[in-house]
């Protein structure tokens, strides 16, 4: 993955920074709770809402299973109609084949629409050392470009933003940019939507290369899907003489009659709606409509090897909706940028340690941003089990093992963190397989509860300065037990 | 070796614990399809109501007129809008605007988006509309002309024909659409949840969208 977020500190440090900033906390708990309640009403109105979501879990699982088969039809079917398909085997090589496309048409600058792939590549910053500059047309990606800023959620990657502070980002850079923003512009929603459309106007008309990602590519006939709101993927996919579309090898589906599942669950798990305003369709070039050249970008970065782990390849299912991002306690408190990656929240949570590998400090710690609550799999439209890829990944940091890095497949050593942890579990394990030695430190335990400390000594400090240590009741189980026959013969107990 | 066999190499390997059986390119079995093929039961009726009612609840402005009525019913919408300027697809009845007082101008290759930009309104058939979302569908067909010219116009206008046109829900609507053409899905007015996850209407696509529902063609 990019270079973007390099030297991230681990997420409870970043965390730690989010959850006192009281701005970020009102704006993003106002905006999960709106859309919350808003999917729960868009989803209850489909029956069959379960059938739909079991569907969308087979179509996605039987392609990954065989995702070598339908990346083969895919390109056939791509060439067919007159696309041109490109393989990329990470973020470095996707750049150099989209800015020696770019260069190829001699222009030096591009129009872009809404992409999770070309955030995760670091595409804009790479065609900016070659001097072309890249223009986000997604109103929250422009929010985010011109006040420098990071993306923190999938689909509204300025949701950390409220409409006062829009206002004067747009109000301080529209002018670096192009058209500044129109004279005593005030923060509601439909000027700032008005001021947004005035700015990109000039260059969607202008624009000679168009630079998407796709929510679907359909193997079958080599159609590409771009789903969205605005109507700048629009003006991004049919202006330009040029389209290149950058797409992670996971976005496939079989056949034209599976978007029907995934055009009923992706707007309501989204965005909330019964559809989107718009969703663009296309299949190769098409005569005296659109560009006359299309490219093809097939991204792998990391996803054959998270294709590797049979329990986290299910994170390759993803649509990119952000329901579960919109239901998460942690996500609503910690906010996007504490997680380090284009992928915040708890997809971010289980996609970027696979992409990128634990071996740095924000990815060994993300699959602990969370509290296991499960709501993210609820909601999740493909069914993917987070919390399980969560406690599998946990499993992987503490214990290490075997994994695909680039294709290889490695063995990674227990991370240094957790000596402490399982020395505990190492004990815990010897003393739960003796049962003398657990009833004796039992008894122990309980006769000194008066004097247990309320925060562990040494390396426990970490874990103890954040929960309650559990309290030792004054008799073991096993005790109680033996004494009250089984409660039976206890006051209150059963007769 | 090149990146598509390293790819490719990368996958199979990747999916050596899965088994043959399990691998199965028959692809008409792998997926239970037991979601409904619509939502609830409607007479045709009732379906052109509920995709009147989809629309509008997206903010389209819906109208409902009999054939013989269409060209008046467009000509005043036109008037009522002050357009000066009209883009007709080179399919589109000639009778549907002749009673309208505008220049009418034609879809052609050659016009720049900035001539587009120029227009004031935009007159289109569509290829399908679907009740159960409040969704058109234009394929590019002959009375729908290319993408960009439902799309830099600042008012569409978009004629469906009921009841033919209309289907209850997203499966039906994709069984008849052919996916070589190049399409365009549109539901209501462009829109965005970008600032507070709130909807507001009115970016980049036309911020007025009109749909017609014209029946006995």
């Amino acid at each position: 993955m990019s270079g973007t977020f390099v030297g991230m500190p681990a997420f409870p440090e970043a965390a730690r920074e989010a959850v006192r900033n009281t701005t970020l906390r009102a704006n993003l708990r106002h905006a999960t709770h709106t859309i919350r309640d808003k999917r729960a009403r868009a989803v209850a109105e489909l029956d069959d809402w379960a059938s739909l979501r079991e569907a969308g879990k087979q179509i996605k699982d039987h392609t990954l299973r065989n995702l070598e088969h339908y990346l083969l039809q895919l390109e056939e079917s791509v060439t067919a109609a007159g696309g041109t398909v490109h393989w990329a085997g990470d973020a470095d090589e996707a750049n150099r084949i989209v800015t020696d496309l770019v260069k190829a048409t001699g222009e030096s600058e591009v129009v872009k629409v809404k992409s999770m792939a070309t955030q995760e590549i670091g595409l804009n910053e790479a065609l900016e050392a070659e001097g072309i500059h890249a223009y986000e047309t997604d109103l929250a990606e422009l929010i985010v470009q011109l006040g420098k800023d990071r993306p923190s959620h999938i689909l509204v990657p300025a949701i950390h933003r409220n409409r006062g502070e829009i206002r004067d980002i747009f109000e301080k850079e529209m002018g670096s940019w192009g058209r500044p923003a129109p004279e005593g512009l005030t923060d509601t929603p439909a000027e700032l939507a008005e001021a947004a459309r005035l700015h990109l106007r000039e260059k969607f008309l202008r624009a000679k290369v168009g630079i998407s990602g796709a929510n679907f590519m359909v193997a079958e006939t080599g159609t590409l899907v771009v789903v969205e709101s605005e109507g700048n993927g629009r003006m991004c996919l049919t202006l330009p003489e040029t389209l290149i579309s950058v797409v992670g090898i996971e976005k496939i589906v079989p056949t034209w009659r599976d978007l029907e599942v995934f055009l009923q669950t992706l707007p309501r798990s989204s965005t909330a709606e019964r559809m989107n305003p718009y969703t663009s369709t296309w299949t190769g070039t098409a005569r005296e409509d659109g560009p006359s050249t299309f490219h093809l970008v097939l991204l792998d970065n990391g996803r054959t090897d998270t294709l590797a782990d049979e329990v986290g390849r299910q994170a390759l299912r993803c649509i990119r909706c952000s329901a579960c991002l919109n239901v998460c306690p942690v996500y609503e408190r910690a906010g996007g940028h504490a997680y380090g990656s284009v992928y915040p929240g708890p997809i971010g949570a289980i996609l970027s340690p696979q992409l990128r590998g634990t071996q740095s400090e924000i990815d060994a710690s993300l699959p602990y941003a969370s509290s296991l609550c499960g709501a993210c799999y609820e909601v999740c439209p493909v069914a993917i089990d987070i919390p399980e890829v969560l406690v599998h990944l946990r499993e992987r940091v503490v214990q290490g093992g075997e994994v695909t890095r680039h294709g290889t497949k490695v063995t990674l050593r227990p991370a240094k963190g957790h000596a402490a942890e399982r020395a505990a579990m190492r004990a815990a394990g010897w003393a739960f397989g003796r049962p003398a030695a657990l009833r004796t430190g039992q008894r122990l335990a309980s006769g000194t509860r008066r004097i247990h400390p309320r925060t562990l000594p040494g390396p426990g400090r970490a874990w103890s300065a954040t929960r309650d240590l559990p309290k030792v009741p004054a008799e073991p189980f096993r005790d109680w037990w033996r004494r009250t026959n089984g409660g039976q013969t206890e006051k209150g107990g059963k007769k | 070796m090149s990146s598509r066999d390293q790819i490719l190499g990368r996958v199979r390997r990747a999916l050596a614990d899965v088994p043959e059986d399990k691998k199965n390119h028959a692809y008409d079995r792998a997926v239970p399809r037991d979601y409904l093929r619509e939502h609830g039961d409607r007479s045709t009726e009732q379906t052109t109501g509920l995709l009147a009612e989809n629309l509008a609840d997206y903010r389209a402005h819906v109208h409902r007129c009999t054939a013989e009525e269409l060209p008046a019913l467009l000509a005043r919408l036109l008037a009522a809008r002050g357009a000066r300027t009209v883009l007709a697809p080179p399919g589109l009845p000639p009778h549907w605007l002749k009673a309208a007082d505008t220049n009418r101008i034609a879809d052609r290759a050659a016009s720049t988006p900035h001539e587009l930009d120029e227009v004031d309104s935009v007159v289109t058939g569509c290829a399908v509309a679907v009740a159960e979302t409040g969704t058109i569908v234009l394929d590019g067909g002959p009375d729908q002309g290319r993408r960009r010219i439902t799309l830099v116009p600042d008012h569409h206008i978009c004629v469906v024909r009921v009841p033919d046109q209309v289907v209850s829900s997203v499966p039906q609507a994709l069984e008849r659409l052919d996916p070589a053409r190049p399409l365009t899905w549109i539901s209501g007015p462009s829109a965005t949840s970008d600032i507070e996850l709130d909807r507001v209407e009115g970016v980049h696509g036309p911020r007025t969208l009109e749909v017609v529902l014209v029946s006995g063609v």
